[in-house]
């Protein structure tokens, strides 16, 4: 049953460049960003216990410093990745200092605030971001000479980023560091009296959350070659949250899921639909109902019953 | 640090601590040697938990010090505390109810060491920290239970993996906050045997009400009422002083 579902979720990312069209592949090389960017936020919401609603902070200023340094800097693609997500790193081990002064409904509110003003900045600052008009014309890289422009080429490079980061996530919460995050989660004061220092590891959580956010953000503007302020919107960070509690928070599967749902959401009922952020709000409704931890952990509820029950 | 300082696994100076106008730690001193065995009792609303979540670091006092094995740990974070050799339990079960009582204790066991920091290497490659965490739960009678998630166990149960959760981390000061509350007579007897084979090296500090079987384990006895130590002292020479009487077991 569990190999079933491996080799199903291996197919779904393996098959599409094969047949699909350059529409289909382009929606799935989105998922997969997006994936990786719930994934990031699932560290924090999922297994921290941390929900934070100023993510996309990360997504965007790796996005924004990207684009920044190599239309107007003239810097290679090499070079103003490693420096956007060192940028952003850094940037979010400083939010993680101010944000890790609350918990709870505090940190919310201080992740929103602090990605409020880098919207605004965004918006406002339109000598260096180019305001609304955002920043278009950007290139997408050449990793080892290879051209991505094609759909199937960049799905390919996105896909490795994107295997890549969820194992290295999936490596980071399964490590001893990874329990303790759990334990901080459950019970920070035990876990104090027993001699971690809860502090400290939410925010290497933080700072590590930032970090693939990061990566994510430089898919997306490689991905859209266009950059806009609503890529650092709160809309942007809740999308992602919605993605991340769907699918199901404080699982590795859950959050893959939940972003592929809001993106073919957004994109397939868009079609039909003008207002499909009501329909996203009636699915979401329908999941916090009938599965209210997420559709990945009541799948495999489901099935372990439909085992038991054919025994 | 003067010689007679260190004599002491604890000791508490003049400590104080209120909530608004409610007082709840008034002036508390005392002195817990290496090894000893104390007893702290009193009413209910005494005061003994506070001290205890003073001792810990979970609150911090007015004023006042606290001094572990000599060094003054009153300004130190609780996690700190815990790597001088504090451990404690809590009156309120807290424990990691989803997960198994084998990975409850070796979080106990992960948190004094280095390994914690760990990225890299999956919790479940440590093989020593299992061994010695089922050791642990072999102690108290749970090795049956290892593989079991704590939301799975009896009450009696889970008061006994806090017990063992403070035991695998080897402490030399052990504060057990009603470590019999709301045990059955079996369940009394046998967390009472387990307290009773706690090394000699582990100093104890006890809350609990049941005098029965507490004051066979206690060598020294506090009592506690309006946050104020009323009679300290031998076990023997509290319970016969007409003060004890008065305030606690009189009534």
């Amino acid at each position: 049953m569990k190999w079933i579902g491996v080799a199903l979720i291996a197919g779904s990312f393996l098959l599409p460049p094969f047949f699909a069209g350059d529409f289909y592949i382009n929606l799935a090389s989105q998922i997969l960003i997006a994936a990786i960017f719930a994934l990031s936020l699932n560290l924090l919401v999922g297994f921290g216990g941390m929900t934070s609603l100023g993510h996309a902070s990360y997504l965007g200023v790796a996005a924004y410093i990207s684009a920044l340094l190599t239309s107007r800097y003239g810097f290679g693609h090499g070079t103003a990745a490693i420096i956007s997500i060192a940028g952003t790193t850094a940037m979010a081990a400083c939010f993680g200092v101010i944000a890790l002064r609350a918990t709870g409904l505090g940190f919310l509110m201080i992740t929103l605030a602090l990605s409020q003003v880098l919207w605004g900045l965004a918006y406002r600052m339109s000598n260096v971001t180019n305001g609304d008009n955002g920043i278009a014309g950007l290139t997408r890289p050449m990793p080892f000479g290879i051209s991505l422009d094609s759909a199937v080429s960049f799905y390919w490079f996105a896909l490795v980023v994107a295997i890549f980061a969820f194992l290295m996530m999936a490596v980071f919460v399964s490590s001893a560091f990874g329990s303790s995050l759990r334990g901080v989660r459950d019970q920070p004061r035990r876990m104090a009296a027993l001699g971690f220092n809860p502090w400290m590891i939410r925010w290497i959580t933080f700072t590590y959350a930032g970090f693939w956010g990061g990566v994510s953000g430089l898919l997306y503007v490689y991905y859209h070659k266009y950059i806009h302020p609503t890529s650092l919107s709160t809309t942007s960070s809740a999308e992602a949250l919605l993605g991340v509690i769907a699918g199901g928070s404080g699982t590795l599967g859950g959050p893959v899921v939940g972003a592929a749902l809001v993106l073919l959401l957004k994109n397939y009922a868009s079609a039909y639909i003008e207002r499909w952020n009501m329909l996203l709000g009636a699915v979401f409704l329908f999941i916090v109902l009938v599965m209210p931890t997420g559709i990945v952990p009541a799948i495999s509820k489901l099935s372990n019953v439909l085992r038991r029950g054919s025994r | 640090m003067t010689p007679q300082t260190s004599d002491h696994a604890l000791q508490v100076i003049d400590l104080k601590k209120s909530f608004g106008g409610l007082v709840v730690t008034q002036n508390v001193s005392m002195a817990i040697r290496p090894g000893e065995r104390r007893l702290i009792i009193g009413p209910n609303g005494a005061g003994k938990t506070t001290l205890f979540n003073q001792i810990s670091g979970d609150m911090r006092p007015n004023s006042g010090r606290i001094k572990l094995f000599g060094t003054d740990v009153t300004q130190l974070a609780p996690y700190k505390r815990a790597h001088f050799g504090l451990s404690r339990t809590y009156q309120i079960i807290t424990l990691f109810s989803g997960d198994t009582l084998e990975h409850n204790i070796t979080l106990g066991l992960l948190g004094l060491r280095p390994s914690r920091w760990q990225m890299w290497r999956p919790l479940s490659f440590y093989g020593d920290l299992a061994t010695e965490a089922r050791r642990t739960l072999d102690t108290v009678g749970l090795l049956h239970l290892a593989e079991h998630p704590v939301s799975d166990i009896a009450y009696g149960e889970k008061r006994r993996v806090e017990l063992a959760m403070a035991l695998a981390q080897k402490p030399r000061l052990l504060l057990l906050d009603e470590p019999l509350a709301g045990l059955s007579n079996t369940e009394r007897a046998q967390v009472k045997a387990q307290i009773a084979s706690i090394p000699r090296e582990t100093a104890v500090i006890m809350i609990e009400h049941d005098m029965d079987t507490a004051l066979d384990l206690a060598e020294t006895v506090t009592l506690l009422n309006y946050g104020r130590v009323i009679v300290d002292g031998d076990r023997d020479s509290v319970i016969a002083d007409e003060r004890t009487h008065e305030v606690y077991l009189g009534a």
